[in-house]
């Protein structure tokens, strides 16, 4: 019982770093988003010098660890006089990382409407940028939107990571409260937990927008 | 080029090449491979005029198909010219060479040809509705009231009034392809193409469409159509053209196509489809 009620009494000082972790989360989505598509348009486009650039940034970004990037945003780049403040920092850092891998989603969406879309746009009459942007790419996100869901909900865990750059999230908030108080059961039991209380109704969301993409599909 | 010619077609040719990339094998051994070159139109002239309905005959492979294609370019070419209400397609002319020109050039141009395809190809993210207003909206930059207004009557005239606000998912094929028949159309094309509308629906379906495009003729649209079936070619054309392997090898009004073909693979063609030429009996 002891453990339950201990449990119960930490979450007040935890719910408070729930406002910055939906910062971290909503403003690195933002810019995974609009970053992966550009990424992704690079990756299929007619010059090679986009394709390139983009696939050594997919590469580079995918093959490091998220935590490295983190570290090397905010305790590297100000040796060559960029200073950034922990939650841009942390924004940045995911941001950046999670571009890498909704490019890739974007890409096989993209490159999975059919053909027979595209003919049928430009018979109409719409520019290749129009049947891109018009017809391609709002079909590609009915396609996309289950992935991207769970990659947002992957990354409302990984803001964890923003802990080691001095971002108060959640569970650096529970590390400061560990070493005030020692109840080290109750506190990060409780820090856990919160991530459920996030992630599993956004979990649900995620499944209905599937069902919903398929209907249309 | 007469004054009521809609589209003129002038000795094309188009070559499909079907390995351009080399084999693995090829590769490694350094053996280059030798491409291989399908040449589906050799050289085909034809011209279609205001108001008339010129249906295309052939059995499969003729090039009937590539030949509406390129008429929108949706297929490139390698020689000869395409003109639609006078304009070159595709191409500009440099010294006598076709060059391609830019590709917003090609879309202003397409706004006037109208393509029905065989897979009717609606928009699957757009209702019904949606996606006859789609083109209005973004390639004649109506406003949503606008379009609302000019792409209903056209859904109406197909006969799906009421399926509006239906999901392609949610359509038939035959009501597929008269949605995207209502979509061609309220673009107010100067001619309409195509391209086996009923081959990919099932046979108790094929009847619905083909009534619609009857009653497109019937307001004096100019068509030109790829079809198997004859009956209704024989019922709608004003001339039927016959392909074979990339030429056009006999043109004429049905009657006379029907009834006293003159080329082999005229009569061959008939008689695959069950129809014996008088003087074949």
């Amino acid at each position: 019982m002891d453990f339950i009620n201990n449990t119960l009494a930490v979450f007040p000082a935890l719910i408070g770093a729930v406002p910055v972790v939906l910062q971290l989360a909503l403003g690195a989505m933002a810019l995974a988003l609009v970053l992966g598509l550009l990424v992704a348009l690079a990756r299929i486009s007619n010059f090679k010098i986009l394709r390139a650039i983009s696939t050594v940034y997919v590469e580079v970004l995918r093959g490091t660890p998220l935590l490295v990037q983190l570290v090397y945003i905010f305790f590297v780049l100000p040796s060559v006089g960029v200073e950034i403040e922990p939650i841009p920092a942390g924004i940045l850092g995911l941001g950046l990382n999670y571009a890498a891998y909704l490019s890739e989603v974007f890409r096989s969406a993209i490159l999975s409407v059919e053909h027979g879309q595209t003919e049928a746009a430009l018979s109409l009459g719409y520019t290749p940028n129009k049947t891109l942007w018009k017809v391609v790419i709002p079909q590609s996100f009915v396609v996309s939107m289950g992935p991207i869901g769970n990659y947002f909900i992957a990354m409302i865990k990984d803001t964890a990571l923003a802990s080691v750059i001095a971002v108060t999230e959640i569970l650096k908030t529970a590390n400061i409260l560990n070493s005030q108080t020692f109840q080290t059961t109750a506190i990060y039991t409780a820090a856990a937990l919160l991530y459920l209380i996030i992630s599993l109704p956004l979990s649900r969301i995620v499944i209905v927008l599937e069902r919903k993409a398929r209907a249309i599909g | 080029m007469a004054e009521n010619t809609v589209i003129s077609i002038q000795d094309v040719h188009k070559t499909y090449v079907l390995s351009s990339k080399p084999s693995f094998w090829a590769r490694i051994t350094g053996r280059t491979q030798a491409e291989k070159r399908l040449e589906v139109l050799k050289g085909v002239d034809l011209d279609i005029h205001r108001g008339e309905t010129v249906v295309i005959l052939g059995s499969s492979g003729s090039g009937k198909s590539t030949l509406l294609r390129c008429i929108n370019k949706l297929e490139t070419i390698e020689g000869g010219r395409i003109y639609v209400n006078g304009h070159l397609i595709g191409y500009e002319e440099k010294d006598g060479q076709l060059v391609a020109e830019k590709p917003s050039l090609t879309a202003k141009k397409r706004t006037d040809i109208g393509f029905v395809f065989q897979h009717f190809n609606l928009f699957l993210n757009k209702t019904a509705l949606g996606n006859v207003m789609a083109p209005l909206r973004d390639v004649k930059g109506l406003s949503a009231a606008d379009a609302r207004k000019k792409a209903l009557p056209n859904l109406e005239m197909v006969g799906l009034g009421d399926r509006a606000e239906n999901f392609p998912s949610r359509l038939s094929g035959g009501q597929k392809q008269r949605v995207a028949i209502a979509r061609a159309l309220a673009m107010e094309p100067s001619v309409m193409l195509f391209d086996e509308p009923t081959s990919a629906l099932d046979p108790e379906l094929v009847g619905e469409v083909l009534s619609v495009i009857k009653k497109i003729a019937q307001q004096g649209t100019t068509m030109a159509i790829v079809t198997h079936e004859m009956q209704f070619a024989r019922e709608i054309a004003d001339r039927i053209v016959i392909m074979d392997q990339g030429v056009i090898v006999e043109q004429g009004h049905p009657e006379a196509i029907f009834t006293n073909p003159q080329h082999p693979k005229t009569r061959a063609l008939l008689k695959r489809s069950g129809i014996v030429p008088p003087q074949d009996k």
